[in-house]
C-alpha cells in the first residue's frame, strides 16, 4: 500500500490532503459543538454599556431588547439616559462613528433624578408598582407607596400611571460622597492670551510674578 | 548610616518654612462657639450622641463612631450644645454637612481623664480600643482612623513601622515644632505603636534634612531606644506615604494596595503623640498643632488649637488683613484647598491655615497649550505619564486613563508646578478621577438594576406560566369530566343518552310534520293528483280504443283502477276545499267546486235567518278550528302565527257581521210576530253589541286605545300625586316626577303604535290625543261619546256593505277612502302649518290611505 502510494505521487498527495482535510474537519466540528457560545456575545457587551434604566425611551421594552436591536443594526443614538458617553462607548465597541444623541427619543439630562411619592397624597392604587421595571416601589393596595431611592433609575415610567399625580421626579442631590472636582475651564480668555503681544496688561503682570520667581525675590530680600 | 533610597521625579518648591518658626508654639483663647462636623475623617460620619441643650464637658464624647471605619468626636471644652445642624464644611466642595455646635462656657472644665502608666502591660485589644475611643485619626492630612491602621489583617505581618516626620509641603511646620517640643512623647508613642503592631523588626522615624532642630531633638530622645531616626534630602513630595516608604525601605507599594500588604505601617508624628496621650493619659483628640501662616497675617506661627475652633477666630488672633488676603487655604500650597468662607472650623486633619497675600500666592496664570515638553513626566513621583493623562482627560477616554493608572496619581501637584504652560494638570486628574468613581458607582447600580429587572421579568414570566398551567389543568379537568360523563351515559342509560341526537332529529321531524302544510300547497298537490289521474284515464281510454283482445281486458282493468284513483283524488280535493276556503286565502274561494256549489245552493233554499244562523254556526266552527291552529302555532313559535292571527281576526269580524245581519233580519221577520220574538231580537241585538264590543277589544288598535285610556288615568293620578307631593314638599317629588315622565313616554309610545296600526283612524287619534294631553274628567264622556259614535258608524257601514254586491262594496269603499284621504290631507296640512310633532305619522297615514285607495280602484277595474 505504502509502496504503491510512493510510486504514485499524485495519488499519494491526494490521499494525504484528503486525510488532512478530514482530520481538521473533525477537529473543527468537535470544537464547534464543544465550545459553542450560547447567545450573541456582542449583545451582552452592548447591554453592559447601556444604563439599565429600562425606561423604554429608545422604543424598545428595556435595555436588553435595545442591545439586541443594536446588534441587528439599529442606530446606537437612541438612549437619552446614557447620553453621549454611552453612545461613544458603544461606537467604540462596534468600531463605528459615534453619532450625536437622537433628540427624537429625548434629551440628555445632566441631573440624575429619582421618583419621589408625596406620601400623604398617595391613594394606594399600585399602578406605579406595576409600572416600575425595577421593583423599586414598595406598597400594597390601599396602602401608601414609597420609592426605594437607591434602586430607582429615574426612568419616569411611574409618573404617567399615577391617577393623583403624586409622583415627582426630584434631582439627586450631590453629597460629600458623590461630589467631584470640576474640570478646569478652558476659557476663551486663555486662547486670547496665547500670544504674548496680545496679552492683557493684568495677565502680563500675573505672568511675571509666578510663585517661583516671587519666592526667589523674597528669599533674596530676606 | 542607614541606607536611603530615592524616589523618581519630585520638585523643589520654595519651602517658606521659616516664617512660622520664628515664634514658639502659641495658644489662642477659647472661641465662643465651636463647630464639630460629624464627618471629619475618612469613612462613615459619626453619630451624634448629644442633643441640643445638653451640657458637655471638655473631652466628653459627643458623637460615636458608626461602623468599622469611623471615629468618635469629643468636645474640646465645656459648654452647651446649641445646635445640631448643617454648617459649611472644611471641604473643597464648600458644601454643608451636619455639625454639632457647642457654645463654650469659658470654664473649660474637662472630664477626668483616666490614664494608665503601665499601658504596655495592657493587651493589644484594649489599647486599640482606647485609641479608637479617643477618636484619633491620621493627622497628616487624610484623616484615616488610626485604630483601623493599627489593626492589620492577620495574614499581613508587619515588619516595618515608619513614623512620618517629613512634612514636605511648603509653609507647614506643625510637625517640625511638635518634634522639637515633644520628642520624648513621639518616641514613647512610637514604642506604643510598635508594641501594638507586634514589635516590627524595624522602627524608623523619617525626617527631611531641612529640619535640623527636629532631627536633633528626636535623635536625643531616641538615643536609648530601638527607634531609628533617619534624615534624607528634602524633596517634594517625599512625605507622601508611598514615597516615604520607598525612600526608607526601597520597596514600592503595589498599585491599588495598602502599605500593610508589604508589611509596612506608616503613621504621622502628630498621630503618634495623640495615640500616646490617649493611652497614657486617657485624653481624647481634642486639640492639635496647626501652622497659621501667610503674608496677610501679622503673626505667623504654630498654635495649639482646640478642634472645632472656627478659622475666623484663629485669624482674628493673628492680625489678619482682609484686604491683603488672596485666598484662604486649608493645608499647604501644593495639596491644600481654598476655603469659601472663614467660619469653617479647625478639624482633626487641619495641619495648616494658609492666608497668603496676592503677591505671595497670585492666582494661577492662564493655561496655555501643552507643548509636549515632558517635564511633568520627569516630575511625577509616581512615574506616571501626566501629559498623556491630560490628553485622555480632555478626550474623556476613561479606559485609556485607567490603562495609564490614573488611580495611582497622588495628586501632589508636582506636574502642575513644573508645567511651563501653566496647565492645571492635577485639577484635570481630580475631575477625571471623580468622573471615573461616579462611573464605577453607576456601573454597579446599572448591574444591580439589570439584575432586578431580569429578576422581575423572570418573576412575571413565572407567574404567567403558573397561570397558564392552571388554565391548562382546568381545561384538562373539564375535558376529563366531560369524557367521564359521556362514558357514563354510554354505559348506563344507553337508549336515552346515546340517542340524544337521534331524539333531536326525530323531534325536528315531528315538528316538521306537525307544521301545517299551507292550504295552497295541499290544494295544488291534490289538484295535480286529480289532473294526473284524469290524464292517465284519458290515455288509457285512447289506448283501449286502439287495443284488441287480451290487451283490452288488461287496459279495461287499468282504466277501472285509474277511475278509482281519480275518484279518490277528486274526493280528497273536495274534502279539502271547504277546509281551504275556511282559511280565507283569496284564490281558493274563486275555484268553483261542485260540493261547495251544492252546499251554497242548499243554503240558498234556506230561510234567510236560518241561512245566517247556519252561516254563523259554520263560522264559529271555523273560528274554533283557526284558534286551535293559532294556539298550536304560537306554542311552536311558527312563522305562520301572524298570518293565522289575521285569519282569526277576520273570522271574528265575519261572525260579527253575520250576527248583526241576523239581528237586523230578526225585527223584519218578526214584524207581525209575537213580542217574544221582538224580545229575542233585542236580545240578539244586545248579544251582537256585546260581541261587537268584544271584537273591538280584540282588535289591536282598540286594545291600544283601552290601554291608552288606562294610561291617561294613571297619568292624571300620578299628576295629582305629584302636585300633592309638591304641595307637601315631600322628598318623593323627584321620584314621582320621574315616574310621571316615564308614564308619559309610555303613553306617547302607545300612541305612536296606534298610529302605525291605524293611520286612517283620525277620529281615534284625535280622541286619544285629547285623552293623553288633557285627561280631565269633564272631557272623558265626550271622548266616550265619540268612540261609541265611531263604533255605531262602523257598524252601519258594515251592515250596508253586507247587503251590497262586491262591485258596489268596492265603490263604497273607494268613496269612504277618498273621504278619509281628504280628511287626512287636511289634518296633515294643519299639522304642517302648526309644525306638529306628529307630522310624520300624519304623512305616513295619508300615504297609506292613498295606496289603499289605488288598490281598491284596481280591484274594481278587475272585477
Amino acid at each position: 500500500m505504502f509502496e504503491y502510494l510512493l510510486n504514485n505521487p499524485f495519488l499519494g498527495a491526494l490521499v494525504a490532503l484528503v486525510s488532512l482535510a478530514l482530520l481538521f474537519g473533525a477537529v473543527l466540528g468537535y470544537a464547534a459543538v464543544q465550545f459553542k457560545v450560547e447567545g450573541d456575545p456582542i449583545v451582552d457587551q452592548i447591554d453592559t454599556l447601556l444604563p439599565q434604566t429600562q425606561c423604554g425611551q429608545c422604543s424598545y421594552p428595556g435595555c436588553r431588547p435595545y442591545a439586541e436591536a443594536i446588534a441587528n443594526g439599529d442606530a446606537i443614538n437612541k438612549c437619552p439616559p446614557g447620553g453621549q458617553s454611552t453612545i461613544n462607548a458603544i461606537a467604540d465597541l462596534l468600531d463605528v462613528e459615534a453619532p450625536t444623541l437622537d433628540e427624537e427619543h429625548g434629551e440628555e439630562s445632566d441631573v440624575k433624578k429619582v421618583a419621589y411619592i408625596r406620601e400623604d397624597e398617595c391613594i394606594g392604587c399600585t399602578k406605579c408598582i406595576q409600572a416600575c421595571p425595577m421593583d423599586a416601589i414598595l406598597g400594597a393596595a390601599k396602602q401608601m407607596h414609597t420609592v426605594i431611592g437607591d434602586e430607582c433609575t429615574g426612568c419616569d415610567l411611574c409618573v404617567e400611571p399615577c391617577p393623583v399625580d403624586c409622583i415627582d421626579m426630584i434631582p439627586i442631590e450631590t453629597t460629600l460622597g458623590t461630589w467631584k472636582w470640576d474640570k478646569p475651564a478652558t476659557s476663551h480668555e486663555n486662547i486670547l492670551n496665547l500670544i504674548a503681544s496680545d496679552r492683557q496688561p493684568v495677565a502680563a503682570t500675573q505672568q511675571e510674578t509666578s510663585p517661583k520667581e516671587k519666592a526667589q525675590t523674597e528669599d533674596e530680600a530676606a | 548610616m542607614t541606607r536611603i533610597w530615592s524616589i523618581p521625579g519630585g520638585v523643589h518648591p520654595e519651602e517658606n518654612k521659616s516664617q512660622s518658626l520664628q515664634l514658639p508654639l502659641g495658644e489662642i483663647p477659647l472661641p465662643r462657639e465651636l463647630v464639630y462636623p460629624l464627618s471629619q475623617h475618612i469613612g462613615a460620619p459619626a453619630n451624634a450622641v448629644v442633643t441640643v441643650g445638653d451640657k458637655v464637658l471638655g473631652g466628653q464624647k459627643i458623637a460615636e463612631a458608626k461602623g468599622m471605619i469611623s471615629a468618635p468626636i469629643h468636645a474640646s471644652t465645656s459648654g452647651t450644645v446649641v445646635a445640631i445642624e448643617d454648617r459649611v464644611l472644611p471641604h473643597p466642595s464648600g458644601m454643608s454637612g451636619p455639625c454639632i455646635v457647642i457654645e463654650a462656657d469659658g470654664e473649660d472644665h474637662h472630664v477626668d481623664y483616666v490614664g494608665d502608666e503601665n499601658y504596655l502591660q495592657l493587651d493589644r485589644e484594649t489599647l486599640i480600643e482606647r485609641i479608637r475611643d479617643a477618636g484619633i485619626t491620621g493627622m497628616g492630612g487624610a484623616g484615616f482612623p488610626t485604630a483601623v491602621k493599627l489593626n492589620p489583617r492577620a495574614d499581613q505581618p508587619i515588619d516595618t513601622l515608619i513614623i512620618n516626620g517629613t512634612e514636605c509641603e511648603p509653609y507647614i511646620t506643625a510637625d517640625d515644632i511638635l518634634m522639637q517640643t515633644r520628642a520624648d512623647e513621639i518616641i514613647k508613642g512610637t514604642e506604643l505603636l510598635a508594641h501594638l503592631l507586634g514589635n516590627p523588626d524595624r522602627v524608623v522615624i523619617g525626617i527631611e534634612d531641612n529640619k535640623p532642630a527636629a532631627i536633633e531633638a528626636v535623635g536625643v530622645a531616641a538615643k536609648d531606644s530601638r527607634v531609628e531616626v533617619v534624615s534624607f534630602p528634602t524633596k517634594y513630595p517625599s512625605g507622601g506615604e508611598k514615597q516615604l516608604i520607598q525612600i526608607l525601605t526601597g520597596k514600592e507599594v503595589p498599585s491599588g494596595a495598602l502599605p500593610a500588604s508589604i508589611g509596612i505601617v506608616l503613621q504621622n508624628v502628630g498621630t503618634t503623640v495623640a495615640a500616646y496621650e490617649a493611652v497614657r493619659y486617657g485624653k481624647p483628640l481634642i486639640e492639635r498643632i496647626t501652622t497659621v501662616v501667610g503674608e496677610a497675617l501679622d503673626t505667623q506661627r504654630n498654635i495649639k488649637v482646640r478642634l472645632g475652633t472656627p478659622i475666623q477666630h484663629v485669624l482674628e488672633h493673628h492680625g489678619c488683613h482682609q484686604n491683603k488676603v488672596a485666598r484662604l487655604i486649608m493645608g499647604g500650597p501644593m495639596m491644600g484647598f481654598a476655603l469659601q468662607e472663614s467660619l469653617v472650623p479647625v478639624v482633626k486633619a487641619t495641619n495648616c491655615v494658609l492666608v497668603p497675600s496676592k503677591q505671595e500666592l497670585p492666582p494661577a496664570p492662564p493655561a496655555q497649550a501643552c507643548i509636549r515638553c515632558g517635564m511633568c513626566a520627569e516630575a511625577c513621583p509616581a512615574s506616571l505619564l501626566p501629559q498623556q493623562m491630560y490628553w485622555y482627560t480632555l478626550a474623556e477616554d476613561y479606559d485609556k486613563l485607567e490603562a495609564h493608572n490614573i488611580s495611582d496619581c497622588i495628586e501632589c501637584g508636582a506636574c502642575s508646578f513644573v508645567c511651563p504652560s501653566n496647565i492645571p494638570l492635577v485639577q484635570y486628574y481630580r475631575s477625571a478621577k471623580g468622573t471615573m468613581r461616579q462611573m464605577a458607582i453607576d456601573k454597579e447600580k446599572s448591574d444591580r438594576s439589570r439584575q432586578r429587572f431580569e429578576f422581575r421579568q423572570e418573576r412575571i414570566a413565572k407567574a404567567e406560566a403558573e397561570k397558564e398551567a392552571k388554565r391548562l389543568a382546568r381545561k384538562k379537568a373539564a375535558e376529563e369530566a366531560k369524557k367521564k360523563q359521556e362514558a357514563a351515559k354510554a354505559s348506563g342509560e344507553t337508549a336515552p343518552a346515546g340517542n340524544t341526537k337521534a331524539d333531536i332529529v326525530a323531534a325536528a321531524m315531528a315538528r316538521a310534520q306537525a307544521k301545517p302544510v299551507s292550504p295552497e300547497e295541499q290544494k295544488a298537490k291534490l289538484e295535480r293528483a286529480v289532473i294526473s289521474a284524469q290524464g292517465r284515464l284519458d290515455k288509457l281510454q285512447t289506448r283501449l280504443e286502439e287495443a284488441e283482445g287480451e290487451m283490452k281486458d288488461k287496459l279495461a282493468a287499468q282504466i277501472k283502477q285509474a277511475e278509482v284513483k281519480l275518484t279518490e283524488a277528486q274526493k280528497k280535493l273536495d274534502d279539502f276545499k271547504p277546509d281551504a276556503a275556511s282559511n280565507n286565502s283569496a284564490p281558493t274561494a274563486d275555484d268553483p267546486v261542485a260540493a261547495a256549489i251544492a252546499r251554497a245552493q242548499a243554503k240558498m233554499t234556506m230561510a234567510p235567518d236560518e241561512k245566517l244562523r247556519a252561516n254563523i254556526e259554520s263560522l264559529n266552527k271555523r273560528l274554533q278550528k283557526a284558534e286551535e291552529k293559532l294556539s298550536a302555532a304560537q306554542a311552536q313559535g311558527a312563522d305562520t302565527v301572524t298570518a293565522l292571527q289575521a285569519g282569526v281576526d277576520k273570522l271574528k269580524e265575519k261572525i260579527a257581521t253575520a250576527e248583526r245581519e241576523l239581528a237586523e233580519l230578526g225585527p223584519v221577520a218578526s214584524a207581525t210576530a209575537a213580542p217574544a220574538e221582538q224580545d229575542a231580537a233585542s236580545a240578539a241585538i244586545e248579544r251582537a253589541k256585546a260581541k261587537a264590543a268584544a271584537q273591538a277589544n280584540m282588535s289591536p288598535e282598540q286594545k291600544l286605545r283601552d290601554q291608552l285610556g288606562a294610561m291617561g288615568a294613571r297619568i292624571s293620578k300620578a299628576q295629582d300625586k305629584l302636585q300633592q307631593a309638591q304641595a307637601d314638599g315631600a322628598d318623593t317629588v323627584d321620584a314621582l316626577q320621574m315616574g310621571l315622565d316615564k308614564l308619559q313616554a309610555k303613553q306617547e309610545k302607545m300612541r305612536e303604535e296606534l298610529r302605525v296600526l291605524n293611520p286612517s283612524a283620525p277620529e281615534l287619534n284625535d280622541a286619544d290625543n285629547a285623552t293623553g294631553s288633557t285627561p280631565t274628567s269633564e272631557e272623558a264622556p265626550q271622548i266616550q261619546d265619540a268612540a261609541t259614535a265611531a263604533i255605531e258608524k262602523a257598524k252601519a257601514k258594515a251592515a250596508a256593505q253586507a247587503s251590497m254586491s262586491p262591485e258596489e262594496k268596492l265603490r263604497d269603499q273607494i268613496e269612504s277612502l277618498e273621504k278619509r284621504l281628504q280628511k287626512a290631507q287636511q289634518r296633515l296640512a294643519k299639522a304642517e302649518a302648526e309644525d306638529d310633532d306628529n307630522i310624520d305619522a300624519f304623512r305616513a297615514g295619508v300615504e297609506k290611505t292613498q295606496a289603499k285607495l289605488e288598490q281598491t280602484r284596481a280591484q274594481l277595474e278587475n272585477s
